[in-house]
């Protein structure tokens, strides 16, 4: 029998962004909150020997352990899903601070037009431009209700940047001034200034100086030393949950943090939930953690596992299209992009950061016309400069043998001679794509693995298509001597890195039949749980999720604390 | 396994196989020229006195005995087979060494050796399928199964096709076989060829690339020949000027900078 501890207010399920925020918030409101997280701790100073590109960036040292839980996938309902045995497309976060601790930094606010996705698309083009199987929704809030919490996140982290002059409207301007200026980001900025686009300095999470946020949490600044995604920061200059949000949430005296603890189900009663069942994975022991109330702010995959596993919101039939756990699953379209090597020039792309870069917003959202283009939406495009380590960075013009002389002398001539633009491209959702559990496989515990299905549409393909050509025309105004680009997209593959970007499964909106959970991420069906990350995103927009979930994990503090005190729904 | 295929011919020319002699004394095991006996009891416990401790920071690849230098996992026969395979893959030209003389073959050895050798960090439970491309790898080997069997198909098609080793082909032979693997032309049953071809090469690259910790990129010379600076504490000072050499620095320099 599970043991029974004493009753907490508010139990979180994973520490990294999202709980820590809430932790955060709720504690210096004077609440009692017990995080529990699944991983090990973490600290600054675990990280002096992380510049080892093999350890971490290719054998995965801060990611989940895939022996223990992993997910299975299939493109279609008619194949059979297989483990996601290794790592490829996404990497999933574990550990205190979560993926929150080897993200990259780029901290990116969506689009007024995301919000209102649906209504703006049929309001300019009809409902015809919206082809059958595309479940786009509005978000139930606009951008201007969503302003203040980006507001709150950008000085919470310290975000280095500047406005974007197609973006959204700032009630303040970011923290702290932009990143410096390599000459490779100089490039891309005159030649898309030639072309008539947009470009601005990309919002950062890497602080350009020295910087105390509102919470009297100093860091220091960023030294370029280009080991942030995969990494964490040695320096704590990169914002995460373990320099930021938890030392605030400790100080108050009222935060406990639980590692090792492996949460795997909401109990629940009569509409509400009464706490959490998790094991102690260092004993097998199961424990049982009472609460008020239930917060679940783990990655995606084990945001809806745990519903699922709970019997909490109705699961998701994509035969009918009724139910919402697992409805709405996104990802990101990456692979627009071009290729540019330059014989004459070489450029310090060995430093970098993980959001010094320069992006422009001329092709995403709704910021062009789309009567004549067979896709809604379109992507950011940028040039970044994250590091170019050698062992992930080889590369060669197209037509080089992939080994041999003429690959070795090719991919150390271009190792400095290379720079990639690339297209951050949104994802809709559609009926078939989905999460649920997998009849086979299960995870350490007994429990199944999540199952993902999906497959790239021709959505996608177009989208990708057409931001690779526009990224070509930037690196030819660049003056690269030779460019390679995507020439056609392909299906989706889960054994190549594509992007961390998955969203959906729990997600937000107005009415209970399309969405999980309300505005403030509280569950239309047990009014004490809040579901809290990028699962809450209807789909995905040309951005990097973390500054909309760094939001919407204040908007959700701001409505726990309201249903703390009045109780009931809270829209 | 692999010495089933042994035909006895000595065919390892890339590899450097001090007679054992000759390794005891030039590891410190042997004292007035006399090696001790017991000789397994000397290599357990060697005596300090005698032991070429190589000193930190100091000095270069030739001047320094590395002990790092010897097989975990791989037979001798295999890591010949490796050695030659690998320096084909990413072979010494004018621009700077090729894997074997940035210890490629001993990275390798020492990754099959540990936790990457047998995938234990992956997700290896049953049922096995087979599955669409798109689904990524679904067998129930481990690397370093895939490795030996890889290693002694090498060798059988080698056999088969030229009546000789893997490395005692010429250059172009082997660039055949290897060919032959990468695109699936040789048929296995047990494993893709492609597969074992594909990881042959990424480790490679790893081996040539990572930081010399790991037994490869030997004296860093994988990173001196691209201009890569390995690890810096800071390009503060430089992120915004245009590209300089910086000669590089390894954990090791990290580790005495704290």
């Amino acid at each position: 029998m599970a043991k029974t501890l004493p009753k907490t207010d508010v139990v979180i399920v994973g520490v990294g962004w999202a709980g820590g925020i809430i932790a955060a918030e709720l504690t210096k409101s004077g609440l009692n909150v017990v995080g529990l997280e699944r991983g090990k701790e973490r600290k600054t100073e675990d990280y002096f020997m992380v510049h080892d590109e093999l350890r971490y960036g290719l054998r995965y040292e801060l990611m989940q352990d895939l022996s223990k839980d992993t997910v299975t996938f299939r493109s279609t309902e008619k194949i059979r899903a297989l483990p996601m045995r290794s790592y490829g497309s996404f990497l999933l976060g574990e550990g205190l601070g979560g993926a929150g601790v080897h993200w990259n930094g780029q901290t990116y606010r969506f689009l007024p037009y995301d919000f209102e996705i649906r209504s703006k698309t049929i309001e300019r083009y009809g409902k015809n431009k919206i082809p059958d199987g595309m479940t786009i929704q509005d978000w139930g809030l606009t951008y201007d209700e969503m302003e203040p919490y980006y507001d709150k996140f950008e000085k919470l982290a310290g975000i280095s940047g500047e406005p974007n002059p197609l973006g959204g409207k700032r009630s303040a301007d970011y923290p702290t001034p932009p990143m410096k200026k390599s000459p490779a980001l100089s490039m891309f900025s005159d030649a898309a200034s030639k072309l008539k686009l947009h470009p601005y300095m990309m919002p950062s999470a890497n602080l350009s100086e020295p910087y105390t946020n509102p919470d009297g949490i100093s860091r220091a600044a960023c030294q370029y030393c280009a080991f942030c995604e995969r990494f964490g920061c040695e320096y704590g200059a990169k914002a995460d949950p373990v320099v930021t949000v938890l030392p605030v949430a400790l100080k108050t005296g009222k935060f406990e943090i639980r590692t090792h603890s492996q949460v795997r189900r909401i109990l629940h009663q009569g509409g509400k939930a009464t706490g959490v069942m998790y094991t102690d994975v260092t004993t097998g022991e199961e424990l049982v953690q009472p609460a008020d109330i239930v917060v679940v702010t783990s990655y995606v995959f084990n945001n809806v596992k745990l519903m699922l596993m709970s019997g909490l919101g109705k699961p998701y039939d994509p035969a009918s299209g009724t139910g919402v756990i697992g409805r709405n699953y996104a990802y990101q379209v990456l692979k627009g992009n071009a290729a540019g090597f330059f014989d004459d020039k070489q450029f310090n792309t060995y430093a970098g950061a993980g959001s010094l870069g320069v992006s422009l917003d001329d092709y995403n959202g709704d910021n062009f016309d789309h009567t004549d283009l067979k896709f809604i939406h379109g992507g950011s495009i940028s040039l970044s400069q994250t590091g170019m380590r050698p062992i992930a960075n080889n590369p060669v013009p197209g037509g080089t043998a992939s080994w041999g002389a003429e690959f070795k002398a090719n991919s150390v001539k271009y190792a400095n001679r290379f720079l990639s633009v690339g297209g951050q491209g949104s994802c809709m959702p559609f009926r078939h794509h989905f999460l649920d559990l997998d009849p086979t496989y299960k995870d350490a515990y007994g429990d199944p693995l999540v199952r993902l299905t999906f497959d790239f549409e021709e959505q996608d393909r177009q989208l990708a298509l057409y931001l690779s050509g526009k990224c070509a025309e930037i690196m030819k105004e660049m003056g690269a001597s030779h460019i390679d680009q995507l020439k056609e997209l392909g299906p989706y593959e889960i054994t190549t890195y594509q992007s961390t970007h998955n969203t959906g499964g729990v997600v937000m909106g107005a009415s209970p039949d399309t969405s999980a959970v309300n505005t403030y991420l509280q569950m239309w069906d047990a009014e004490n749980v809040f579901v809290v990350g990028a699962s809450a995103f209807p789909h995905n927009s040309g951005y990097n999720p973390t500054d909309t979930v760094g939001a919407l994990a204040f908007r959700a503090s701001e409505g726990i604390l309201k249903y703390r005190q009045k109780g009931g729904s809270l829209v | 396994m692999a010495d089933q295929n042994h035909k006895g011919g000595s065919g390892h020319d890339n590899v450097e196989q001090p007679s054992r002699r000759k390794f005891l004394v030039q590891a410190g095991y042997a004292v007035g020229g006399v090696i001790v006996g017991g000789a397994l009891g000397s290599l357990i416990r060697p005596s300090k006195k005698t032991e070429n401790a190589p000193q930190t920071g100091e000095g270069t690849a030739a001047d320094i005995k590395s002990y790092n230098r010897a097989p975990m996992f791989f037979t001798q026969e295999q890591l010949g087979i490796v050695s030659a395979a690998t320096e084909r893959i990413f072979p010494a030209d004018d621009a700077g060494p090729g894997a074997l003389a940035l210890g490629v073959p001993f990275f390798i050895d020492h990754q099959l050796a540990g936790e990457w050798g047998f995938n234990s960090r992956e997700y290896m439970s049953p049922p096995f399928y087979a599955g669409e491309k798109v689904q990524g790898y679904q067998g129930r080997l481990k690397r370093r199964e895939m490795f030996e069997i890889g290693l002694r198909e090498l060798e059988n098609y080698s056999q088969t096709k030229f009546t000789k080793g893997f490395s005692e082909l010429a250059a172009e032979q082997q660039d055949e076989v290897l060919k032959a693997f990468e695109s699936d032309e040789v048929k296995l049953t047990t494993i893709s060829a492609s597969g074992f071809f594909k990881m042959l090469r990424s480790s490679t690259l790893e081996g040539a690339y990572s930081d010399p910790l790991y037994g490869g990129n030997a004296d860093m010379n994988g990173w001196k020949m691209r201009s890569y600076p390995g690890n810096q504490m800071s390009y503060t000072d430089v992120i915004d000027k245009d590209f300089a050499v910086i000669a590089p620095s390894s954990l090791q320099d990290h580790l005495s900078a704290h």
